[in-house]
């Protein structure tokens, strides 16, 4: 297939995989926020959202103050912020319209018809929490609508593997950032300073990759912090862990080597990547530093996105 | 002006006899009923997508095209007719493409003048002496058709550039068999749906010696900016073919390849939907970011088909077009089975005369206008618009052509206040082959929607219809 057109549905996923992540970042930062501040301590949720998000720096250029109302409008529907919901959604319409070729007609319907519905009701923001819901909720149904019929309509070949990767690698960046940004909160408890406080920091965090009812199927336990980072990043059966992308992304990268008959530096890094979480335990990555490990994770996958693009999309 | 002829009502209250069925339909629909899939059409075009562009409208850069749902019929012996006219057309087209760029014997003849080639921008020197494959030059033409009576077809304008619209034929066919599945059930309508087949086909027919069997085939678009975009990419996906925009596309050792995920990989024939000004930055215009680079070289080599071919505007033009039943004449020795519209050249005093004295009567084009762009519709302008054009045209009378204002026929179409006659014109499809020339039987039928407009194109407020070739 055109390199531009692999490297469209590959943006086009990440995009709508990144929309989606933020709408659950901005929901489990507004569950947190509710609560009386004896439940959660004194540090500004708002401000961890935006360094989730990774885009804490140019919020400040803008914004004086990480409230409410000024993360929710950035994350959401800010025509400033490169990543905000609103850009992503224009984007993955802009990416479509240029693929649509490539996209069968249930995937273009689900992008078109967001990207419609973003204009007609959701043009000017939301006015209160209960339409915030709802835009929230918006967005959360298109990347299940457009996942969903990625799976069931796509051919198995190229470009669905490419759609796949730009979904798993967002996802584990995703992920990470999470991790990065909260992994003060996940120590082991002989180390741990905090208290009962943390519980909802902890909710929070699996609430925003939707893995709270996982995470009781799996350990059958409280919530602890290292299980929940056990969870996070080495249990392969949860879709948004570490261990599981990664899982995904080597099969997919394996199943166009396959195709076109041969492998090259991003099949090699990222078997080398899935090789590391397979072989980890959570003892060693606290050993390490879980602040390290997760920094260099984070590299790792960007680089991965880097070597994609250089063997594949240009 | 003469009142309209109207293709299902006769004059005294009979119907012609290919609209029967329909005006008895008509008559069992409530007009809720009628505006109800009127609506629900609507929305299926916003869902699929399929908009087009407005150059030089900055408020929403996508707008649909209105569609109107009731069908315009032709019964199936006037269609045969309409198709001896068409392919007879092209084939003198393409003859006279094959002799501008090699013999001349046109020239030598007298019967078209030297300097209406050799002084016109779209003529490409590039092509002298060029040999394309099996001779074809205009593999898609688009013949604009209108109809005043119930006997002559008449040749409004050549399009053999890169004619648009077939999509809404094809799209537009889609959605009324969606919405009217009663309607078809008493009709024997034919069908359309094989012309991405016939293209293909057509397209792959023509590719250069040295391709393989299989021959690799690309539609080149100028982008998702474009217009047509929309269009582009329907087709494209129609016909399972790689939309290529210029960076996709290199060329080596006079080998054009196209950038994909598995390397390289050679590219035989471009269904190009991108003007010859903007193909390759190294021959025509340098700043072209839509083009290839060196393309034009691949092009002399023999190593990559282009349909349509490079030039062919010197047959579309329309100062060209005055000669057209003469061209037909000189190449086939037959006489023109469809008719031209009466046309004063400008650049000749005695008709130039005659123009700027009728001015108010008359429709004064841009012989290298299209769309609908910069046009006098005399009967319809101000005497202050007039004047500003009667200067334009003592400036440069060889810029402008003249023809009498035609009282296009008429078909009923939804209006606010219900069933009303509105103008309408045709753009069938000439696939030309190196075997064969081939239509499906219809095309797109665009229909003025203002009370009175003569205007058909859509960026001048015009709509679309499905257009019905009865299967008798």
């Amino acid at each position: 297939m055109l390199s531009r057109t692999a490297e469209n549905l590959y943006w086009l996923a990440r995009y709508v995989e990144r929309a989606e992540y933020l709408a659950r970042t901005i929901d489990a930062t507004l569950r947190v926020t509710a609560l009386p501040a004896a439940y959660v301590g004194k540090t500004n949720e708002w401000d961890s959202a935006l360094l989730t998000a990774g885009v804490a720096a140019s919020f400040y250029q803008t914004y004086e103050e990480a409230n409410e109302h000024n993360v929710v409008d950035y994350l959401s529907f800010s025509a400033d912020n490169p990543s905000s919901i609103r850009n992503c959604i224009e984007a993955a319409r802009l990416n479509s319209r240029s693929v649509r070729t490539a996209l069968t007609s249930e995937m273009w319907d689900t992008i078109n018809s967001a990207w419609i519905e973003l204009q007609a009701v959701w043009s000017k923001g939301t006015s209160t929490r209960e339409d915030l819901a709802k835009f929230l909720r918006f967005v959360q149904e298109t990347s299940l609508r457009f996942d969903g019929s990625a799976y069931r309509t796509m051919l198995r070949n190229d470009a669905y593997w490419f759609s796949r990767m730009g979904v798993h690698l967002e996802r584990a960046d995703n992920t990470a950032r999470i991790l990065d940004v909260k992994y003060h909160v996940l120590l082991p408890e002989e180390e741990h300073v905090g208290g009962p406080l943390d519980f909802y920091q902890w909710s929070s965090i699996l609430r925003s990759v939707s893995a709270l009812t996982a995470y009781h199927w799996v350990y059958r336990e409280t919530l602890k912090p290292w299980l929940i980072a056990d969870l996070l990043i080495l249990n392969d059966t949860l879709p948004r862990s570490l261990a599981s992308c990664y899982g995904n992304l080597v099969r997919n990268l394996d199943q166009i080597g396959v195709a076109y008959g041969r492998q090259g530096p991003a099949q090699r890094h990222a078997r080398g990547i899935r090789n590391r979480l397979e072989h980890s335990n959570m003892n060693d990555i606290f050993q390490l530093g879980v602040h390290e490990f997760i920094q260099e994770f984070i590299a790792d996958n960007s680089r991965l996105g880097e070597i994609i693009t250089k063997q594949y999309l240009i | 002006m003469a009142v309209a002829f109207d293709e299902m009502n006769i004059p005294g209250g009979d119907l012609r006899p290919a609209y029967q069925e329909l005006a008895r339909w008509l008559k069992e629909t409530p007009p809720e009923a009628l505006e109800y899939r009127r609506q629900e059409a609507e929305l299926l075009f916003r869902r699929i997508g399929i908009t087009f562009a407005v150059y030089g409208d900055s408020e929403s850069t996508e707008r649909l095209i209105p569609f109107d749902v009731i069908p315009r019929i032709m019964s199936g012996k006037e269609w045969a007719v309409l198709e001896r006219g068409l392919k007879q057309r092209v084939r003198a087209l393409n003859m006279f493409l094959r002799d501008i760029y090699h013999g001349r014997d046109i020239l030598r003849a007298e019967i078209v003048p030297d300097d209406l080639i050799f002084q016109n921008p779209v003529f490409r020197p590039e092509m002298n002496g060029q040999q394309v494959p099996h001779d074809v030059y205009v593999h898609i033409a688009g013949i604009d058709i209108v109809r005043v009576d119930a006997e002559d077809f008449i040749v409004l304008e050549d399009n053999a550039r890169t004619p648009s619209g077939v999509s809404y034929m094809l799209e537009n066919r889609e959605i009324m068999m969606r919405l009217f599945p009663d309607l078809f059930a008493r009709h024997k309508v034919a069908p359309v749906e094989r012309y991405p087949d016939e293209l293909l086909a057509a397209l792959r027919s023509v590719a250069p010696q040295g391709a393989s069997s299989e021959p690799t085939v690309a539609l080149l678009t100028p982008g998702v900016y474009n217009s047509a975009y929309y269009e582009h990419s329907f087709l494209a996906d129609k016909l399972g073919i790689e939309l290529v925009e210029g960076r996709d596309l290199i060329v080596k050792n006079n080998e054009v390849f196209m950038r994909t995920t598995e390397g390289m990989k050679r590219v035989d024939v471009i269904y190009r939907r991108v003007d010859d000004d903007f193909l390759d930055p190294l021959t025509f215009r340098p700043d072209s970011v839509l083009g290839v680079p060196g393309l034009m070289s691949a092009y002399a080599a023999g190593n990559i088909t282009l349909a349509n071919a490079v030039g062919t505007g010197i047959a579309d033009d329309k100062a060209i077009y005055s000669y057209m039943p003469d061209i037909v004449k000189f190449y086939l020795g037959e006489e023109p089975i469809l008719k031209n519209v009466p046309t004063w050249r400008c650049r000749e005093p005695k008709d130039l005369a005659y123009v700027l004295d009728n001015l108010s009567d008359l429709v004064v084009k841009e012989v290298h206008g299209s769309g609908g762009y910069g046009m006098l519709i005399g009967p319809a302008a101000t005497k202050a618009t007039i004047d500003a054009f009667r200067e334009k045209l003592k400036r440069e009378p060889e810029g402008f052509i003249a023809q009498p204002t035609l009282a296009l026929s008429t078909c009923p179409t939804c209006t606010a206040s219900g069933l009303a006659p509105r103008h309408v014109d045709l753009r069938p499809f000439v696939l030309t082959g190196s075997k064969s020339t081939t239509i499906v039987p219809g095309g797109l039928t665009r229909v003025a929607l203002k009370e009175g407009s003569l205007v058909v194109n859509s960026s001048q407020g015009g709509g679309t219809k499905d257009t019905w070739i009865l299967d008798e």
